[in-house]
């Protein structure tokens, strides 16, 4: 969306149209790839995100996480510009910070979702280039995602998918977790944890196949009411 | 005459050389650019923010081994395609349990350097026990980075930061975007493409057992390949190594290399065959 926004820079009187030569300035924006996969259970919420950090063709890292846990029960996990991503967990987690000593407990996820939001919105002309999505369990102890745009739009939802595999993974979820275009699509049954968290790892699976941004490894968050378990599976390296 | 020396160099529209109501830095600098494009993305007033980088550094290389980490550069400062400077030191220790190397803009390295040896003095000031380690500095350099590009100022450079941090190596690398990643081993500019395959063969899964001496062989043999095939390079190097004794930057010394090969080549060297 914003990777070759090179706005005209004329040495022209500010408001007439540039006549001559354009000055391409350097982007502050990089993509370094990476897919994200989250499904909100019944009593549960799983979020994962592969680790490869990726500059056009070059891998820079194997093992950069996406995903990061911001308290007993949420984690987020951001695609996208990497330099956005952790400067905006790390403003997460201040804020969660400021949060428990003001409420005297932890900051719960759909709080957590609203403030995502508007730290978002906050940059609006001049975004935090990231797509994230947000798990954890809602006032009732249901798990709940949350999908987010890089200027803080979300949606809860049942599952969801984001960054460079986004278009290979959604319509797998679509088919697998909400039954969709199946005989079942009206009244999808309950996933039961174990099978949610097949489908991820078959989910990125795939993905590494054809996406070469997503590979290498793959960290799977695990949130129920007993805290934050985390799975790594290894992914192929080419 | 234009009193602005921003504008010189930079012809306007025709018809308007004598505006100077509209020209940038006056009261008209903050309206609305004609195409709606974001005004945060362009500098108001004469302030000037390094577009590109003019006196130069290339690759750095960066390796965990057995007792702790290596960093190798090269001692070439170039200005475009002129080798100008020959005798540059690429690596500055910061405490003594880490080194910071640097690839790109020199004089935004020297300004980090400046800001590092601040850091220091910070840090010898305050009497709280802790002492700066590779994370503290990779932390703070981090954001460092990240301010200026979220400034659109960017430090022109791809930093390089190892050392020991309570006993345990690490590595880091940020570049002028503010992304960073930390690896066994890692190399900047040509050497992520020529240097990376070769480091990360010879040191994956070998991060606690790599001997000194191998990893220092591998090294050299980095740099010279660099040198072959990198043509803003130099065969003069120097070597770090961080360990449980400190930091220890060598002296510059030459790389040998082989051209010999050009003879047999047709068109090369002095046998014409």
């Amino acid at each position: 969306m914003f990777a070759q926004q090179a706005p005209a820079m004329s040495a022209g009187p500010a408001g007439t149209a540039s006549s001559h030569a354009i000055q391409h300035r350097v982007s502050p924006y990089e993509d370094n790839g990476g897919t994200s996969v989250a499904i909100a259970g019944e009593d549960y919420a799983i979020i994962a995100a592969d680790t490869r950090q990726s500059e056009g063709y070059l891998i820079n890292s194997r093992y950069a996480p996406k995903a990061f846990q911001l308290s007993e029960s949420s984690v987020v996990s951001c695609c996208g510009f990497y330099g956005d991503a952790t400067a905006l967990v790390t403003y997460l987690k201040q804020q969660m910070e400021i949060y428990q000593f003001n409420h005297d407990k932890p900051m719960p996820t759909p709080a957590l979702a609203q403030l995502l939001s508007i730290t978002l919105y906050r940059k609006r002309f001049f975004p935090y280039y990231v797509h994230n999505i947000l798990a954890g369990l809602d006032a009732e102890g249901k798990g709940c995602i949350y999908n987010y745009d890089p200027v803080g739009s979300f949606e809860r939802y049942k599952y969801q998918a984001s960054g460079s595999g986004v278009a290979l993974i959604q319509p797998f979820l679509d088919n697998m977790v909400g039954f969709k275009n199946t005989s079942l699509q009206d009244n999808p049954p309950f996933l039961p944890l174990d099978k949610a968290l097949q489908l991820v790892k078959d989910a990125f699976t795939s993905a590494t196949e054809r996406d070469i941004y997503t590979g290498d490894q793959v960290e799977i968050f695990i949130i129920t009411r007993d805290g934050v378990r985390k799975e790594t599976y290894d992914l192929k390296k080419d | 005459m234009d009193y602005f020396p921003l504008n010189w160099g930079k012809p306007r529209a025709t018809g308007d050389e004598h505006n100077w109501l509209a020209t940038p830095g006056m009261a008209g600098a903050h309206a609305r650019r004609a195409d709606m494009s974001p005004t945060c993305y362009a500098p108001a007033g004469p302030t000037s923010h390094t577009s590109s980088p003019i006196v130069t550094g290339t690759s750095v290389v960066a390796l965990k081994y057995k007792d702790g980490i290596m960093m190798a550069t090269d001692c070439l400062a170039s200005y475009g395609s002129l080798a100008r400077f020959r005798d540059v030191e690429r690596m500055v220790p910061v405490g003594n349990s880490t080194v910071v190397g640097a690839s790109g803009d020199i004089s935004d390295f020297q300004y980090i350097q400046h800001q590092l040896k601040d850091l220091e003095i910070d840090e010898y000031e305050t009497p709280d026990g802790h002492h700066l380690g590779p994370e503290n500095v990779f932390g703070y350099l981090h954001r460092v980075m990240y301010a200026r590009r979220s400034k659109m100022d960017f430090l022109w450079n791809t930093l390089v930061v190892g050392g020991l941090q309570d006993g345990k190596k690490y590595l880091g690398c940020v570049d002028m975007r503010g992304v960073t990643y930390s690896a066994s081993t890692i190399a900047t500019g040509y050497g992520a493409y020529i240097a990376q395959p070769l480091l990360r063969k010879a040191v994956e899964g070998r991060e606690d057992t790599l001997p000194e001496e191998e990893a220092r062989k591998l090294l050299n043999k980095v740099m010279q390949v660099l040198f072959y095939r990198d043509a803003r390079s130099l065969n003069k190097i120097q070597v770090t190594t961080v360990n449980a004794s400190g930091v220890h930057i060598s002296e510059p010394y030459s790389l040998p290399t082989e051209w010999g090969f050009a003879e047999n080549i047709r068109g090369y060297g002095a046998a014409q065959n």
